[in-house]
């Protein structure tokens, strides 16, 4: 292996892809080349670092120098004037970074503000598809430790309860619970899910780990298959997210060449494989039992609970289905230990959260801080505020199922305990800022739009329910609702909460109540005034 | 790679029906699952033909109908509604020439919806096949039509 004087960093996402990354990459290749530095200088593809609508980003290490918006026709400048002379490039702009305790730049504000990452730690400063890479930056510690020591499975839920992890997918169940209920579950066959059904509008942190560190999800997954008696795992992938297919398969072909996945797994004997399962685009499919439903080849029905997949799962054995988010925490957690994972975040959340900011922001992106960081700093500090000088209207909380907070709610604590409090939900992370210009009634109504498209039409109160509540808010949307419209609204809602089967009808409720609640006069405006004179 | 040789890819088990329809659509000229190849995958798992059919008409990736040589799909998501995605779907009807679910005459484009695409950074956005278009704005979209016209 040789060695190189300085790596530039390529990350690699749906988005730098789209600004050109890979012809930023060949350019970048060529000129190094032609100027003779292909034994000094390599360039390296790496996951996404979590900076997002700035263009293709390039990072230099090790002098931690990144770039933002890098068109082909600055590579020369790079390579002649940083590369051989040693010096910043005059006009690019660049920022320092500091990877140790998370990201450091010359300025205060951004996405380059420091973070505390533990799950995306690693993404963009490996080469996700190169195992040596992951396992020279402490890729599989965790789970060498555990085989390697002969720690107990028992001892391993143990310190995962310890930890108070709760699953980012949304619903917040402790981990270490769920591992422990599908230990103790009747049975020898047992399976591990990952759940990588990312659907959430405006959410993709699930994406950008598969993507960044797929190594780490393997891990994670095998030694969640050692804890809870499992074999066999599998990862339920969106069909739409081709990358994230393509970087999964790979990394898994890899660790089975170095025995970190398969019949022998680092040579102990403990068995374990996993298979990726594609799915076909539906949003009811990140409901576990409609995930598994659709596992197994069926229409993504959710099933009638309890029983639950902890004892009655996959093919109806014992199965613990976890987000990708939750288990990427869990390597660190073995590695560092649950004392060290308790000093993050609040004392009932514990750990970090990984959140998108878009819309009407001045640094759309995704970024990685504690638990219990106010709502206020990621938006106006992390995200820089509401973007072209326009005043901050709401932020719509955790996708399409969240919920709206008004101006006034915008010191929340952003973890599940003060977001309870606050008849809130931290749903999936995604944070949407609307400025003063967008409409809270036309935005609930693409919401229901959605929800009338993705409700599954299993049981009536959902697949009736979304359709009325869609046919009422297009009267509001048109201008041409009722005084009455609202009322009926959040009833129907109320009703759906009450009596659908699934999360997917339950969660209807969020975005309806906390839009007219906390917006009631803007529903007013699209009210028309039925005099008797109107009605002639 | 014809019908025969992807049913054989996969192990007879029910779990690898949605990779199967998969293949069998990315196989199929007009991106579409057909009768036929319902049926013969039906009878490669054992499965009832209408178990397929109903497996395939629940979810969205999915078409049963033919469709153009460039599947144009437009994300209807709350982030690139609040983006201004409202603008450029009428762009893309006009550039088109097509309603949401219907393929142009020449065959060429299919023009559909989608749910979040997960690239809400470069809201909004839409997918043509397996490419990602971001930061779309209305006189954007119609030269990316053009473009594809002409690749043609």
């Amino acid at each position: 292996m040789s060695i190189y004087r300085t790596h530039i960093l390529v990350p690699v996402d749906e988005g730098t892809v789209q600004a050109g990354a890979f012809e930023v990459k060949r350019k970048l290749e060529q000129e190094i080349r032609e100027k003779g530095l292909d034994r000094e200088v390599k360039v390296v593809e790496s996951g996404t670092v979590g900076i997002i609508g700035k263009g293709v980003i390039l990072v230099v290490y090790p002098e931690r120098i990144y770039y933002a918006n890098v068109r082909p026709a600055d590579v020369a400048l790079i390579v002649d004037e940083h590369l051989i002379k040693g010096r910043m490039p005059r006009g690019l702009k660049h920022f320092t970074l500091d990877l140790k305790g998370g990201m450091k730049s010359m300025h205060s504000t951004g996405l380059t503000r420091e973070q505390r990452r533990v799950v995306l730690d690693k993404t963009w400063r490996i080469a996700p598809d190169d195992i040596r890479d992951v396992l020279a930056s402490g890729g599989y510690r965790a789970l060498e430790k555990i085989l390697g020591e002969m720690i107990k499975p028992e001892a391993v839920i143990d310190e995962i309860k310890r930890s108070g992890l709760r699953g980012r997918g949304g619903a917040g169940f402790p981990t270490g619970l769920k591992w422990e209920f599908t230990r103790k579950a009747a049975g020898d066959v047992k399976y591990v899910i990952c759940n990588a059904d990312e659907g959430e509008p405006g959410t993709f942190k699930d994406r950008l780990i598969l993507e960044g560190d797929p190594h780490k999800l393997i891990e994670a997954m095998t030694i969640a298959g050692y804890a809870i008696g499992a074999a066999k795992g599998f990862v339920y992938i969106r069909g739409e997210y081709r990358l994230s297919i393509e970087r999964m398969q790979k990394a898994i072909d890899q660790a089975r060449e170095y025995s970190l996945l398969g019949p022998n797994v680092l040579e102990t004997g403990f068995a374990f494989d996993l298979e990726i399962k594609k799915g076909a685009g539906a949003y009811v499919c990140g409901e576990e039992t409609a995930l598994i439903e659709s596992l197994e080849g069926k229409r993504g029905n959710p099933r009638v609970k309890p029983p639950y997949p902890v004892t009655n799962g996959l093919w109806q054995k014992p199965t613990a289905v976890n987000n990708v988010e939750t288990l990427a925490n869990v390597p660190d957690i073995i590695a560092q230990g649950a004392d060290w994972f308790r000093t993050l975040g609040t004392e009932k959340c514990t750990g970090t959260k990984v959140f998108t900011i878009l819309g009407h922001v001045e640094h759309p992106g995704l970024i990685e801080v504690e638990m219990g960081t106010p709502l206020r700093e990621i938006i106006f500090s992390y995200g820089g505020g509401v973007s072209g000088g326009k005043k901050f209207k709401a932020a719509l909380l955790g996708g399409a199922s969240g919920v709206f907070i008004p101006e006034k709610m915008l010191d929340v604590k952003m973890d599940y305990e003060s977001l309870k409090e606050n008849k809130a939900v931290l749903g999936s992370g995604a944070v949407l800022v609307m400025n003063e210009d967008s409409s809270i009634v036309d935005t609930l109504f693409s919401i229901l739009k959605f929800f009338a498209h993705e409700s599954c039409g299993h049981c009536a109160p959902c697949r009736i329910g979304t359709r009325q509540l869609l046919n009422l808010a297009w009267k509001l949307h048109q201008g041409k609702g009722r005084a009455e419209d609202c009322d009926t609204m959040l009833r129907l809602a109320e009703v759906m909460w009450s009596s659908s089967l699934c999360p997917l009808g339950q969660s209807v409720i969020t975005p309806v109540k906390s839009a007219i609640e906390n917006f009631r006069e803007e529903f007013n405006a699209r009210v028309i005034i039925h005099t008797e004179e109107v009605r002639g | 790679m014809n019908t025969q040789e992807i049913l054989h890819k996969y192990e007879k088990n029910a779990d690898n029906l949605l990779g199967l329809l998969h293949d069998l659509q990315d196989g199929h000229e007009r991106h579409c699952l057909t009768p036929e190849s319902m049926g013969a995958a039906a009878e490669y798992l054992g499965l009832p033909a209408s178990y397929v059919y109903g497996v395939a008409s629940f979810y969205t990736m999915f078409s049963l109908k033919p469709r153009g040589r460039f599947i144009v799909r437009i994300c209807q998501s709350p982030p690139c509604h609040l983006l201004g995605s409202t603008d450029v779907s009428k762009e893309l009807v006009k550039a088109l020439g097509v309603g949401f679910g219907e393929t142009t005459a020449d065959g060429l484009f299919t023009l559909e919806m989608t749910s979040c695409l997960g690239v809400c950074g470069v809201a909004p956005a839409m997918m043509i096949n397996d490419e990602i278009y971001g930061n779309l704005t209305a006189t954007r979209v119609g030269e990316i039509i053009d473009d594809l016209r002409r690749v043609k």
